[in-house]
């Protein structure tokens, strides 16, 4: 005999909730589309102007006093070493740091106290890396303006990235695999070899790709160390001077005539496919490995 | 009591292991009824005691596992079944913060002793885990991944120990001619399957099984312990299970844990029949856990 109170009917509140989620996608849709403007004016400005300049010729041309003449050869030869040699330099120490961080190193005081400061480095601005490269590579081992110096000094920028990277795909992997291999008799390094690191393979290159992508477009520490901006022949070994894409970039694009900035959007043109290029590879084998693990 | 004594039991001893009666057993917890079973010592707990950093997991464990008979360990969830269990082959050591205290012997040796390596105890006593767990790799792969581990590189004889494990976990018919496959494309009660031959191919001398069967269904659940009644012809298997029809179908021996302690260690007929602690009786008939 209980007089029911009349429950106010759900729907009010759904069209309440309904208006909110459609505000808030709009609101995501309209963010998105600013940044993909943005890139789109950028991109279309850059190709606008550097479209009519690419060519085999300029990819085989040094640089020139004469726009018309000038070529990136130098630069792109020069990115290259540079890149080649800081994954050389960084990938196995950086792969090796955070295998240790993550699948050796005990929780104590002293291995907090390094990943907190790894995570800290993450963060310092590539001036001061570029400094310390300057510093260390250039004066007191005496390498000099030379590749081999800026590569060190661009491996200890993205060094910190790169372990990061690693061991969140290292901790990515699932522990029922770790200890189905533990369970049949293998040891910590077998298990590592065998199970761990194929799992974390697509993970461990993406960061690595990543890392390297944002190392070839860095520009101030190249510079602090004293690449040159005007180079007419490639590097051949490790101790000869050089300079790469941004550097160059940077030194068509502050001169006046408008016939160098065309050379200058040109070569964005070609970081930007270098670029491309490696995070297209990042996405590959990110897919990969998901198919693989799932 | 009386299919008890009617079974039959081998008296092959390796030359390591002690033979005992069963009833004299020298541990207080520990009554084991038969009088007429000659059973061999496969490994034994004395006054285990476990702790996660503060928390102690286990008090004062007193166990003996038979050889080649399935002793099953039943509590309820939280009780410390599966960190008894992995005490047996030292999975805790992964656990960061995890000690161990008292004597765990297999064969009459000190797993925890200085000189014992992990790697090559758990080559001795293997571990099916409860969620099927495969590598991401062929079904081949899998099952030689241990041998080839412990340096066995030869294809021929490789190929012979994936076809005697896949036979021995009653797999081979199902899958002999997609070997190349990824083992991750298996049902789940093939990918537990698979993971006891993968176990099996290591040749281990003791099996322990957490709680194999409760991720599967009724009929995968049926053939896994088919399959371990069979394995006891040969194996010492440790089985932890939640299911008290199974430990009761195909168990020797059951071990009863509550919040840490063994409560009550007897032939499964005894405890299943007349247990002597009251928690375990009312265990066993449901009325809590
Ligand atoms: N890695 C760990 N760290 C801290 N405590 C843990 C850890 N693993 C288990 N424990 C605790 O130890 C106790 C025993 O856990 P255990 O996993 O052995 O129980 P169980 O009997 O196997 O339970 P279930 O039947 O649910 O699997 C529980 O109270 C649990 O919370
Ligand atoms: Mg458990």
């Amino acid at each position: 005999m209980s007089t029911k109170t009349p429950t106010r009917p759900p729907q009010s509140n759904l069209a309440r909730r309904k208006r909110a989620e459609r505000v808030f996608y709009a609101l995501c849709l309209a963010a998105t589309f600013t940044a993909v403007l943005l890139l789109v004016l950028l991109l279309y400005g850059v190709i606008r102007d550097g479209i009519g300049r690419l060519n085999w010729e300029f990819l085989q041309s040094f640089p020139s006093r004469f726009a018309h003449r000038a070529g990136i050869k130098a630069a792109l030869y020069g990115t290259l070493w540079v890149i080649s040699l800081t994954g050389l330099i960084a990938v196995p120490i950086g792969v090796a740091a955070a295998i240790y961080l993550e699948e050796y190193a005990q929780k104590n005081r002293l291995n907090a106290f390094i990943q907190m400061n790894i995570a800290n480095l993450a963060g310092v601005p590539s001036v001061v890396y570029a400094l310390l490269g300057l510093a260390l590579f250039v004066r007191f081992f005496g390498f000099g303006r030379s590749v081999i110096a800026g590569a060190l000094t661009m491996s200890l920028l993205i060094l910190p990235t790169v372990i990061i990277a690693t061991q969140e795909a290292l901790r990515a992997v699932p522990s029922s695999l770790r200890e189905a291999s533990f369970g049949l008799g293998a040891t910590r390094w077998q298990t590592i070899r065998l199970q761990v690191l194929p799992a974390a393979f697509g993970g461990i290159m993406t960061g690595i790709i990543l890392s390297l992508s944002r190392a070839i477009g860095e520009t101030a520490p190249l510079i602090t160390i004293g690449a040159l901006t005007f180079v007419t022949f490639v590097p051949r070994g490790p101790m000869d001077s050089f300079t790469a894409l941004p550097i160059q970039i940077f030194n068509w694009a502050s001169r006046p005539q408008q016939a160098f900035h065309e050379v200058a959007a040109a070569a964005i043109l070609v970081l930007l496919a270098v670029l491309l290029v490696m995070n297209s590879i990042a996405i590959f084998l990110r897919q990969r490995q998901r198919r693989r693990l799932s | 009591m009386i299919k008890l004594e009617n079974m039959e039991f081998n008296g092959q001893q390796q030359a390591q292991t002690k033979t005992m009666a069963a009833a004299a057993v020298p541990t207080p917890d520990v009554a084991v009824r038969s009088q007429k079973r000659e059973e061999t010592v496969r490994a034994e707990a004395k006054d285990v005691n476990f702790f996660y950093g503060d928390f102690q997991a286990l008090k004062n464990i007193n166990i003996h596992v038979f050889d080649r008979r399935i002793t099953a360990l039943i509590g309820p969830s939280g009780c410390g079944k599966s960190t008894f269990l992995r005490t047996l082959n030292r999975m805790n050591d992964l656990i960061e913060g995890a000690r161990v205290e008292g004597s765990i012997t297999i064969d009459g040796q000190d797993v925890n002793a200085p000189g014992v390596d992990a790697a090559d105890l758990r080559k001795r006593v293997g571990m099916v885990f409860q969620r099927p767990n495969p590598f991401p790799m062929s079904i081949f792969d899998n099952i030689a991944y241990g041998p080839r581990i412990h340096g066995e590189k030869n294809k021929k004889a490789l190929g012979e120990i994936v076809e005697r494990s896949l036979r021995q976990a009653a797999l081979w018919d199902e899958v002999k001619d997609v070997q190349k496959r990824s083992a991750l494309a298996l049902s789940g009660g093939q990918q537990q399957r698979l993971c006891i031959a993968r176990v099996l191919a290591v040749e281990p001398e003791v099996v322990l099984m957490d709680e194999p069967a409760s991720a599967l269904d009724p009929n995968s659940t049926y053939r896994i312990e088919e399959l371990m009644t069979e394995l006891k012809n040969d194996y010492t298997i440790v089985l932890v299970t939640h299911n008290m029809q199974q430990a009761a179908r195909v168990s020797d021996y059951t071990g009863f844990f509550l919040r840490g302690e063994m409560k009550e260690f007897g032939a499964t007929d005894k405890i299943f029949t007349t247990p002597e602690q009251k928690e375990t009786e009312d265990y066993i008939r449901g009325r809590f856990g």
